[in-house]
């Protein structure tokens, strides 16, 4: 696939960058001093218990939240390094809904649950111009068909899906703009085990073929594993540890991280 | 006796002026909703409180106005606010098209054409057309300001998906000069097409709402469609049953409770007119010749 050579060829260049990110609110700091760089196809995992500051960090990372401190740098289709905050809100928008994905918790949030699952896909590419039916409709179907839907359920709304359907629904609608970044926010959180595997392995597969970067906030080390090369532990709003998957979950450093990484349940 | 006496054509001259600044920044900005401190009518939210008040702030002592309701002149509610500005303001009123200066409309724009000079002003029910997809106001301004209209097509994608075609017939989404979508008030889509580069004026007042947008004279207005599926105008297929016409939207009335129908203009003036010019349709014959005399 030959898009725009000059994306492509800088892959050792960070596709987003944070330096030194906070955010307060009033005398609470929720997210201290976060800084890493995300490379094209990298898929980071952030992990810590609930009011680390993940999802904070999550909404300062998609431009959701303005930071108190510190600048997020995103490269934006051309090669060019942005600061994310000096991005006009049309710009941010246009971003959100092209380049960037993002995978709610809750699918309900994620997906327009009165209109069919076609459109729900097909919005996208109408946002951005696509003006033909018959396009819109094809390109849907192949997608319900990537993400493992019933195709014969096409026009049928969310409201009448499972909760893993509604999830796999909500990454279609994220990913059919082929965009470069996705947040995704406990992406498996609420869904019963065997769901939760098929998802897993659904998005494994659909972050290696399209060569995705992920930003993953999770609570469960069993996704991160599974899907990050990458892991940042997160601990009352600091990165207390970093580094590869593998070498942070089999051989973790911080006591609060060996401590997270013990409670997990012997299978 | 204490008769009440209002001002010329019922609303106070600070409340018209207050419209008329909304009405120019309306024509100034096309298609764009402008709000306005909509004011209580004497007449229910529902029966165009918009679109009396746009009119009462264009009105003047020399104007002409004919008021319609879904095409014809002689419903209730058209009657009633024809006479409220006849006694109110005073202004002569008239049934015909070409003859009034201010027509004030509900659901239909009229056959004959518009010529320059003539404002046309709708009542307006809804007047954000991305209502029912997006719940949201401050989200639906935003849309607006930033030409986010993606969603006004899932829409059409939705009717298409269900029933083959785009199924919407009325208030059907237009973009008005390149830039703002805009919903042209329920009128029947078959009216879209007049709605371009029409050299009357063109207001629109959401009472409710508090809602006044505005296509100026020789604006292009463009229904949305896909390339696969165009729009297209729909009338029934048949001819009036009173003057004939093949080219006019139809209403479609019951004549009994076996199943009979008829098909006639929903605008009155133009069926009138055309069998005053002897134009004859299947069922006109029969009723005239019963009367005693023409």
């Amino acid at each position: 696939m030959a898009d725009n050579t000059t994306a492509v060829q800088d892959n050792d260049q960070p596709l987003m960058q944070a330096e030194g990110l906070g955010k307060n609110y009033g005398r609470l700091s929720a997210c201290r001093d976060v800084s890493f760089a995300l490379y094209p196809g990298e898929v980071l995992a952030i992990v810590g218990e609930s009011g680390s500051g993940k999802s904070t960090l999550l909404q300062l990372l998609s431009a959701q939240l303005a930071p108190s401190a510190g600048k997020v740098s995103y490269r934006m289709r051309d090669g060019v390094m942005r600061d994310l905050a000096a991005l006009g809100e049309a710009e941010r928008r246009f971003l959100f809904r092209t380049d960037w994905g993002y995978v709610h918790q809750d699918p309900v949030l994620g997906l327009r649950m009165a209109v069919s699952a076609g459109a729900n896909v097909g919005e996208r590419l109408m946002a951005v111009g696509w003006n033909h039916y018959g396009r819109i409709r094809d390109t849907a179907t192949s997608w319900l068909e990537r993400v493992e839907i019933d195709v014969e359920r096409i026009d049928d709304a969310p409201r009448t899906y499972s909760g893993g359907m509604r999830q796999r629904l909500q990454i279609a609608r994220n990913l059919v703009t082929e965009p470069r970044l996705v947040f995704m926010d406990e992406p498996t959180g609420g869904l019963d085990v065997s769901v939760q595997a098929r998802l897993l392995d659904l998005m494994r597969n659909l972050v290696s073929e399209l060569g995705l970067a992920a930003i993953i906030v999770t609570h469960d080390l069993a996704v991160a594993r599974l899907l990050s090369h990458r892991v940042m532990v997160m601990k009352g709003g600091r990165v207390i540890e970093t580094g590869l998957t593998d070498q942070v979950l089999d051989d973790p450093r911080e006591p609060y991280t060996q401590l997270l990484v013990s409670s997990i349940l012997p299978a | 006796m204490n008769a009440p006496v209002y001002n010329f054509a019922y609303l106070d001259e600070q409340t018209k002026r207050m419209i008329r600044r909304a009405i120019l920044k309306g024509i100034a900005i096309p298609g764009y909703q402008v709000p306005f401190a909509s004011r209580e009518m004497p007449m229910p939210y529902g029966w165009g409180t918009g679109g009396v008040q746009v009119t009462a702030a264009i009105l003047g002592p020399d104007d002409v106005l004919k008021v319609i309701d879904q095409g014809s002149d002689d419903t209730t509610n058209a009657i009633s606010i024809r006479k409220f500005f006849a006694r109110t303001a005073g202004v002569a009123t008239t049934t015909a098209t070409a003859d009034a200066t201010v027509i004030q409309t509900r659901h239909r724009i009229p056959e004959a054409p518009l010529h320059g000079g003539q404002v046309l002003v709708y009542q307006v029910p809804i007047p954000e057309p991305l209502r029912f997809l997006e719940p949201r106001e401050t989200e639906t301004r935003r849309m607006h300001a930033l030409g986010e209209y993606g969603l006004m097509h899932v829409k059409l994608y939705e009717d298409i998906a269900r029933f083959g075609h785009i199924a919407t017939s009325y208030a059907y989404p237009v973009k008005v000069n390149a830039r703002y979508v805009m919903d042209p008030s329920p009128t029947p889509k078959f009216d879209n097409p007049k709605m371009d580069n029409c050299p009357a004026l063109q207001l629109f007042g959401a009472g409710r709402e508090k809602r006044i947008y505005a296509i100026p004279p020789y604006t292009s207005v463009v229904s949305l469609d896909f390339e696969d599926h165009p729009f297209t105008r729909y009338r029934f297929d048949a001819p009036c049953a009173l003057c004939g016409a093949g080219d006019s939207y139809l209403d479609e009335i019951v004549t009994d409770d076996q199943g009979s129908r008829m098909f006639v203009c929903s605008d009155t003036d133009y069926c009138e007119g055309r069998q005053a010019e002897g134009h004859r349709g299947s069922e006109s014959a029969a009723p005239h010749k019963e009367r005693p005399h023409g």
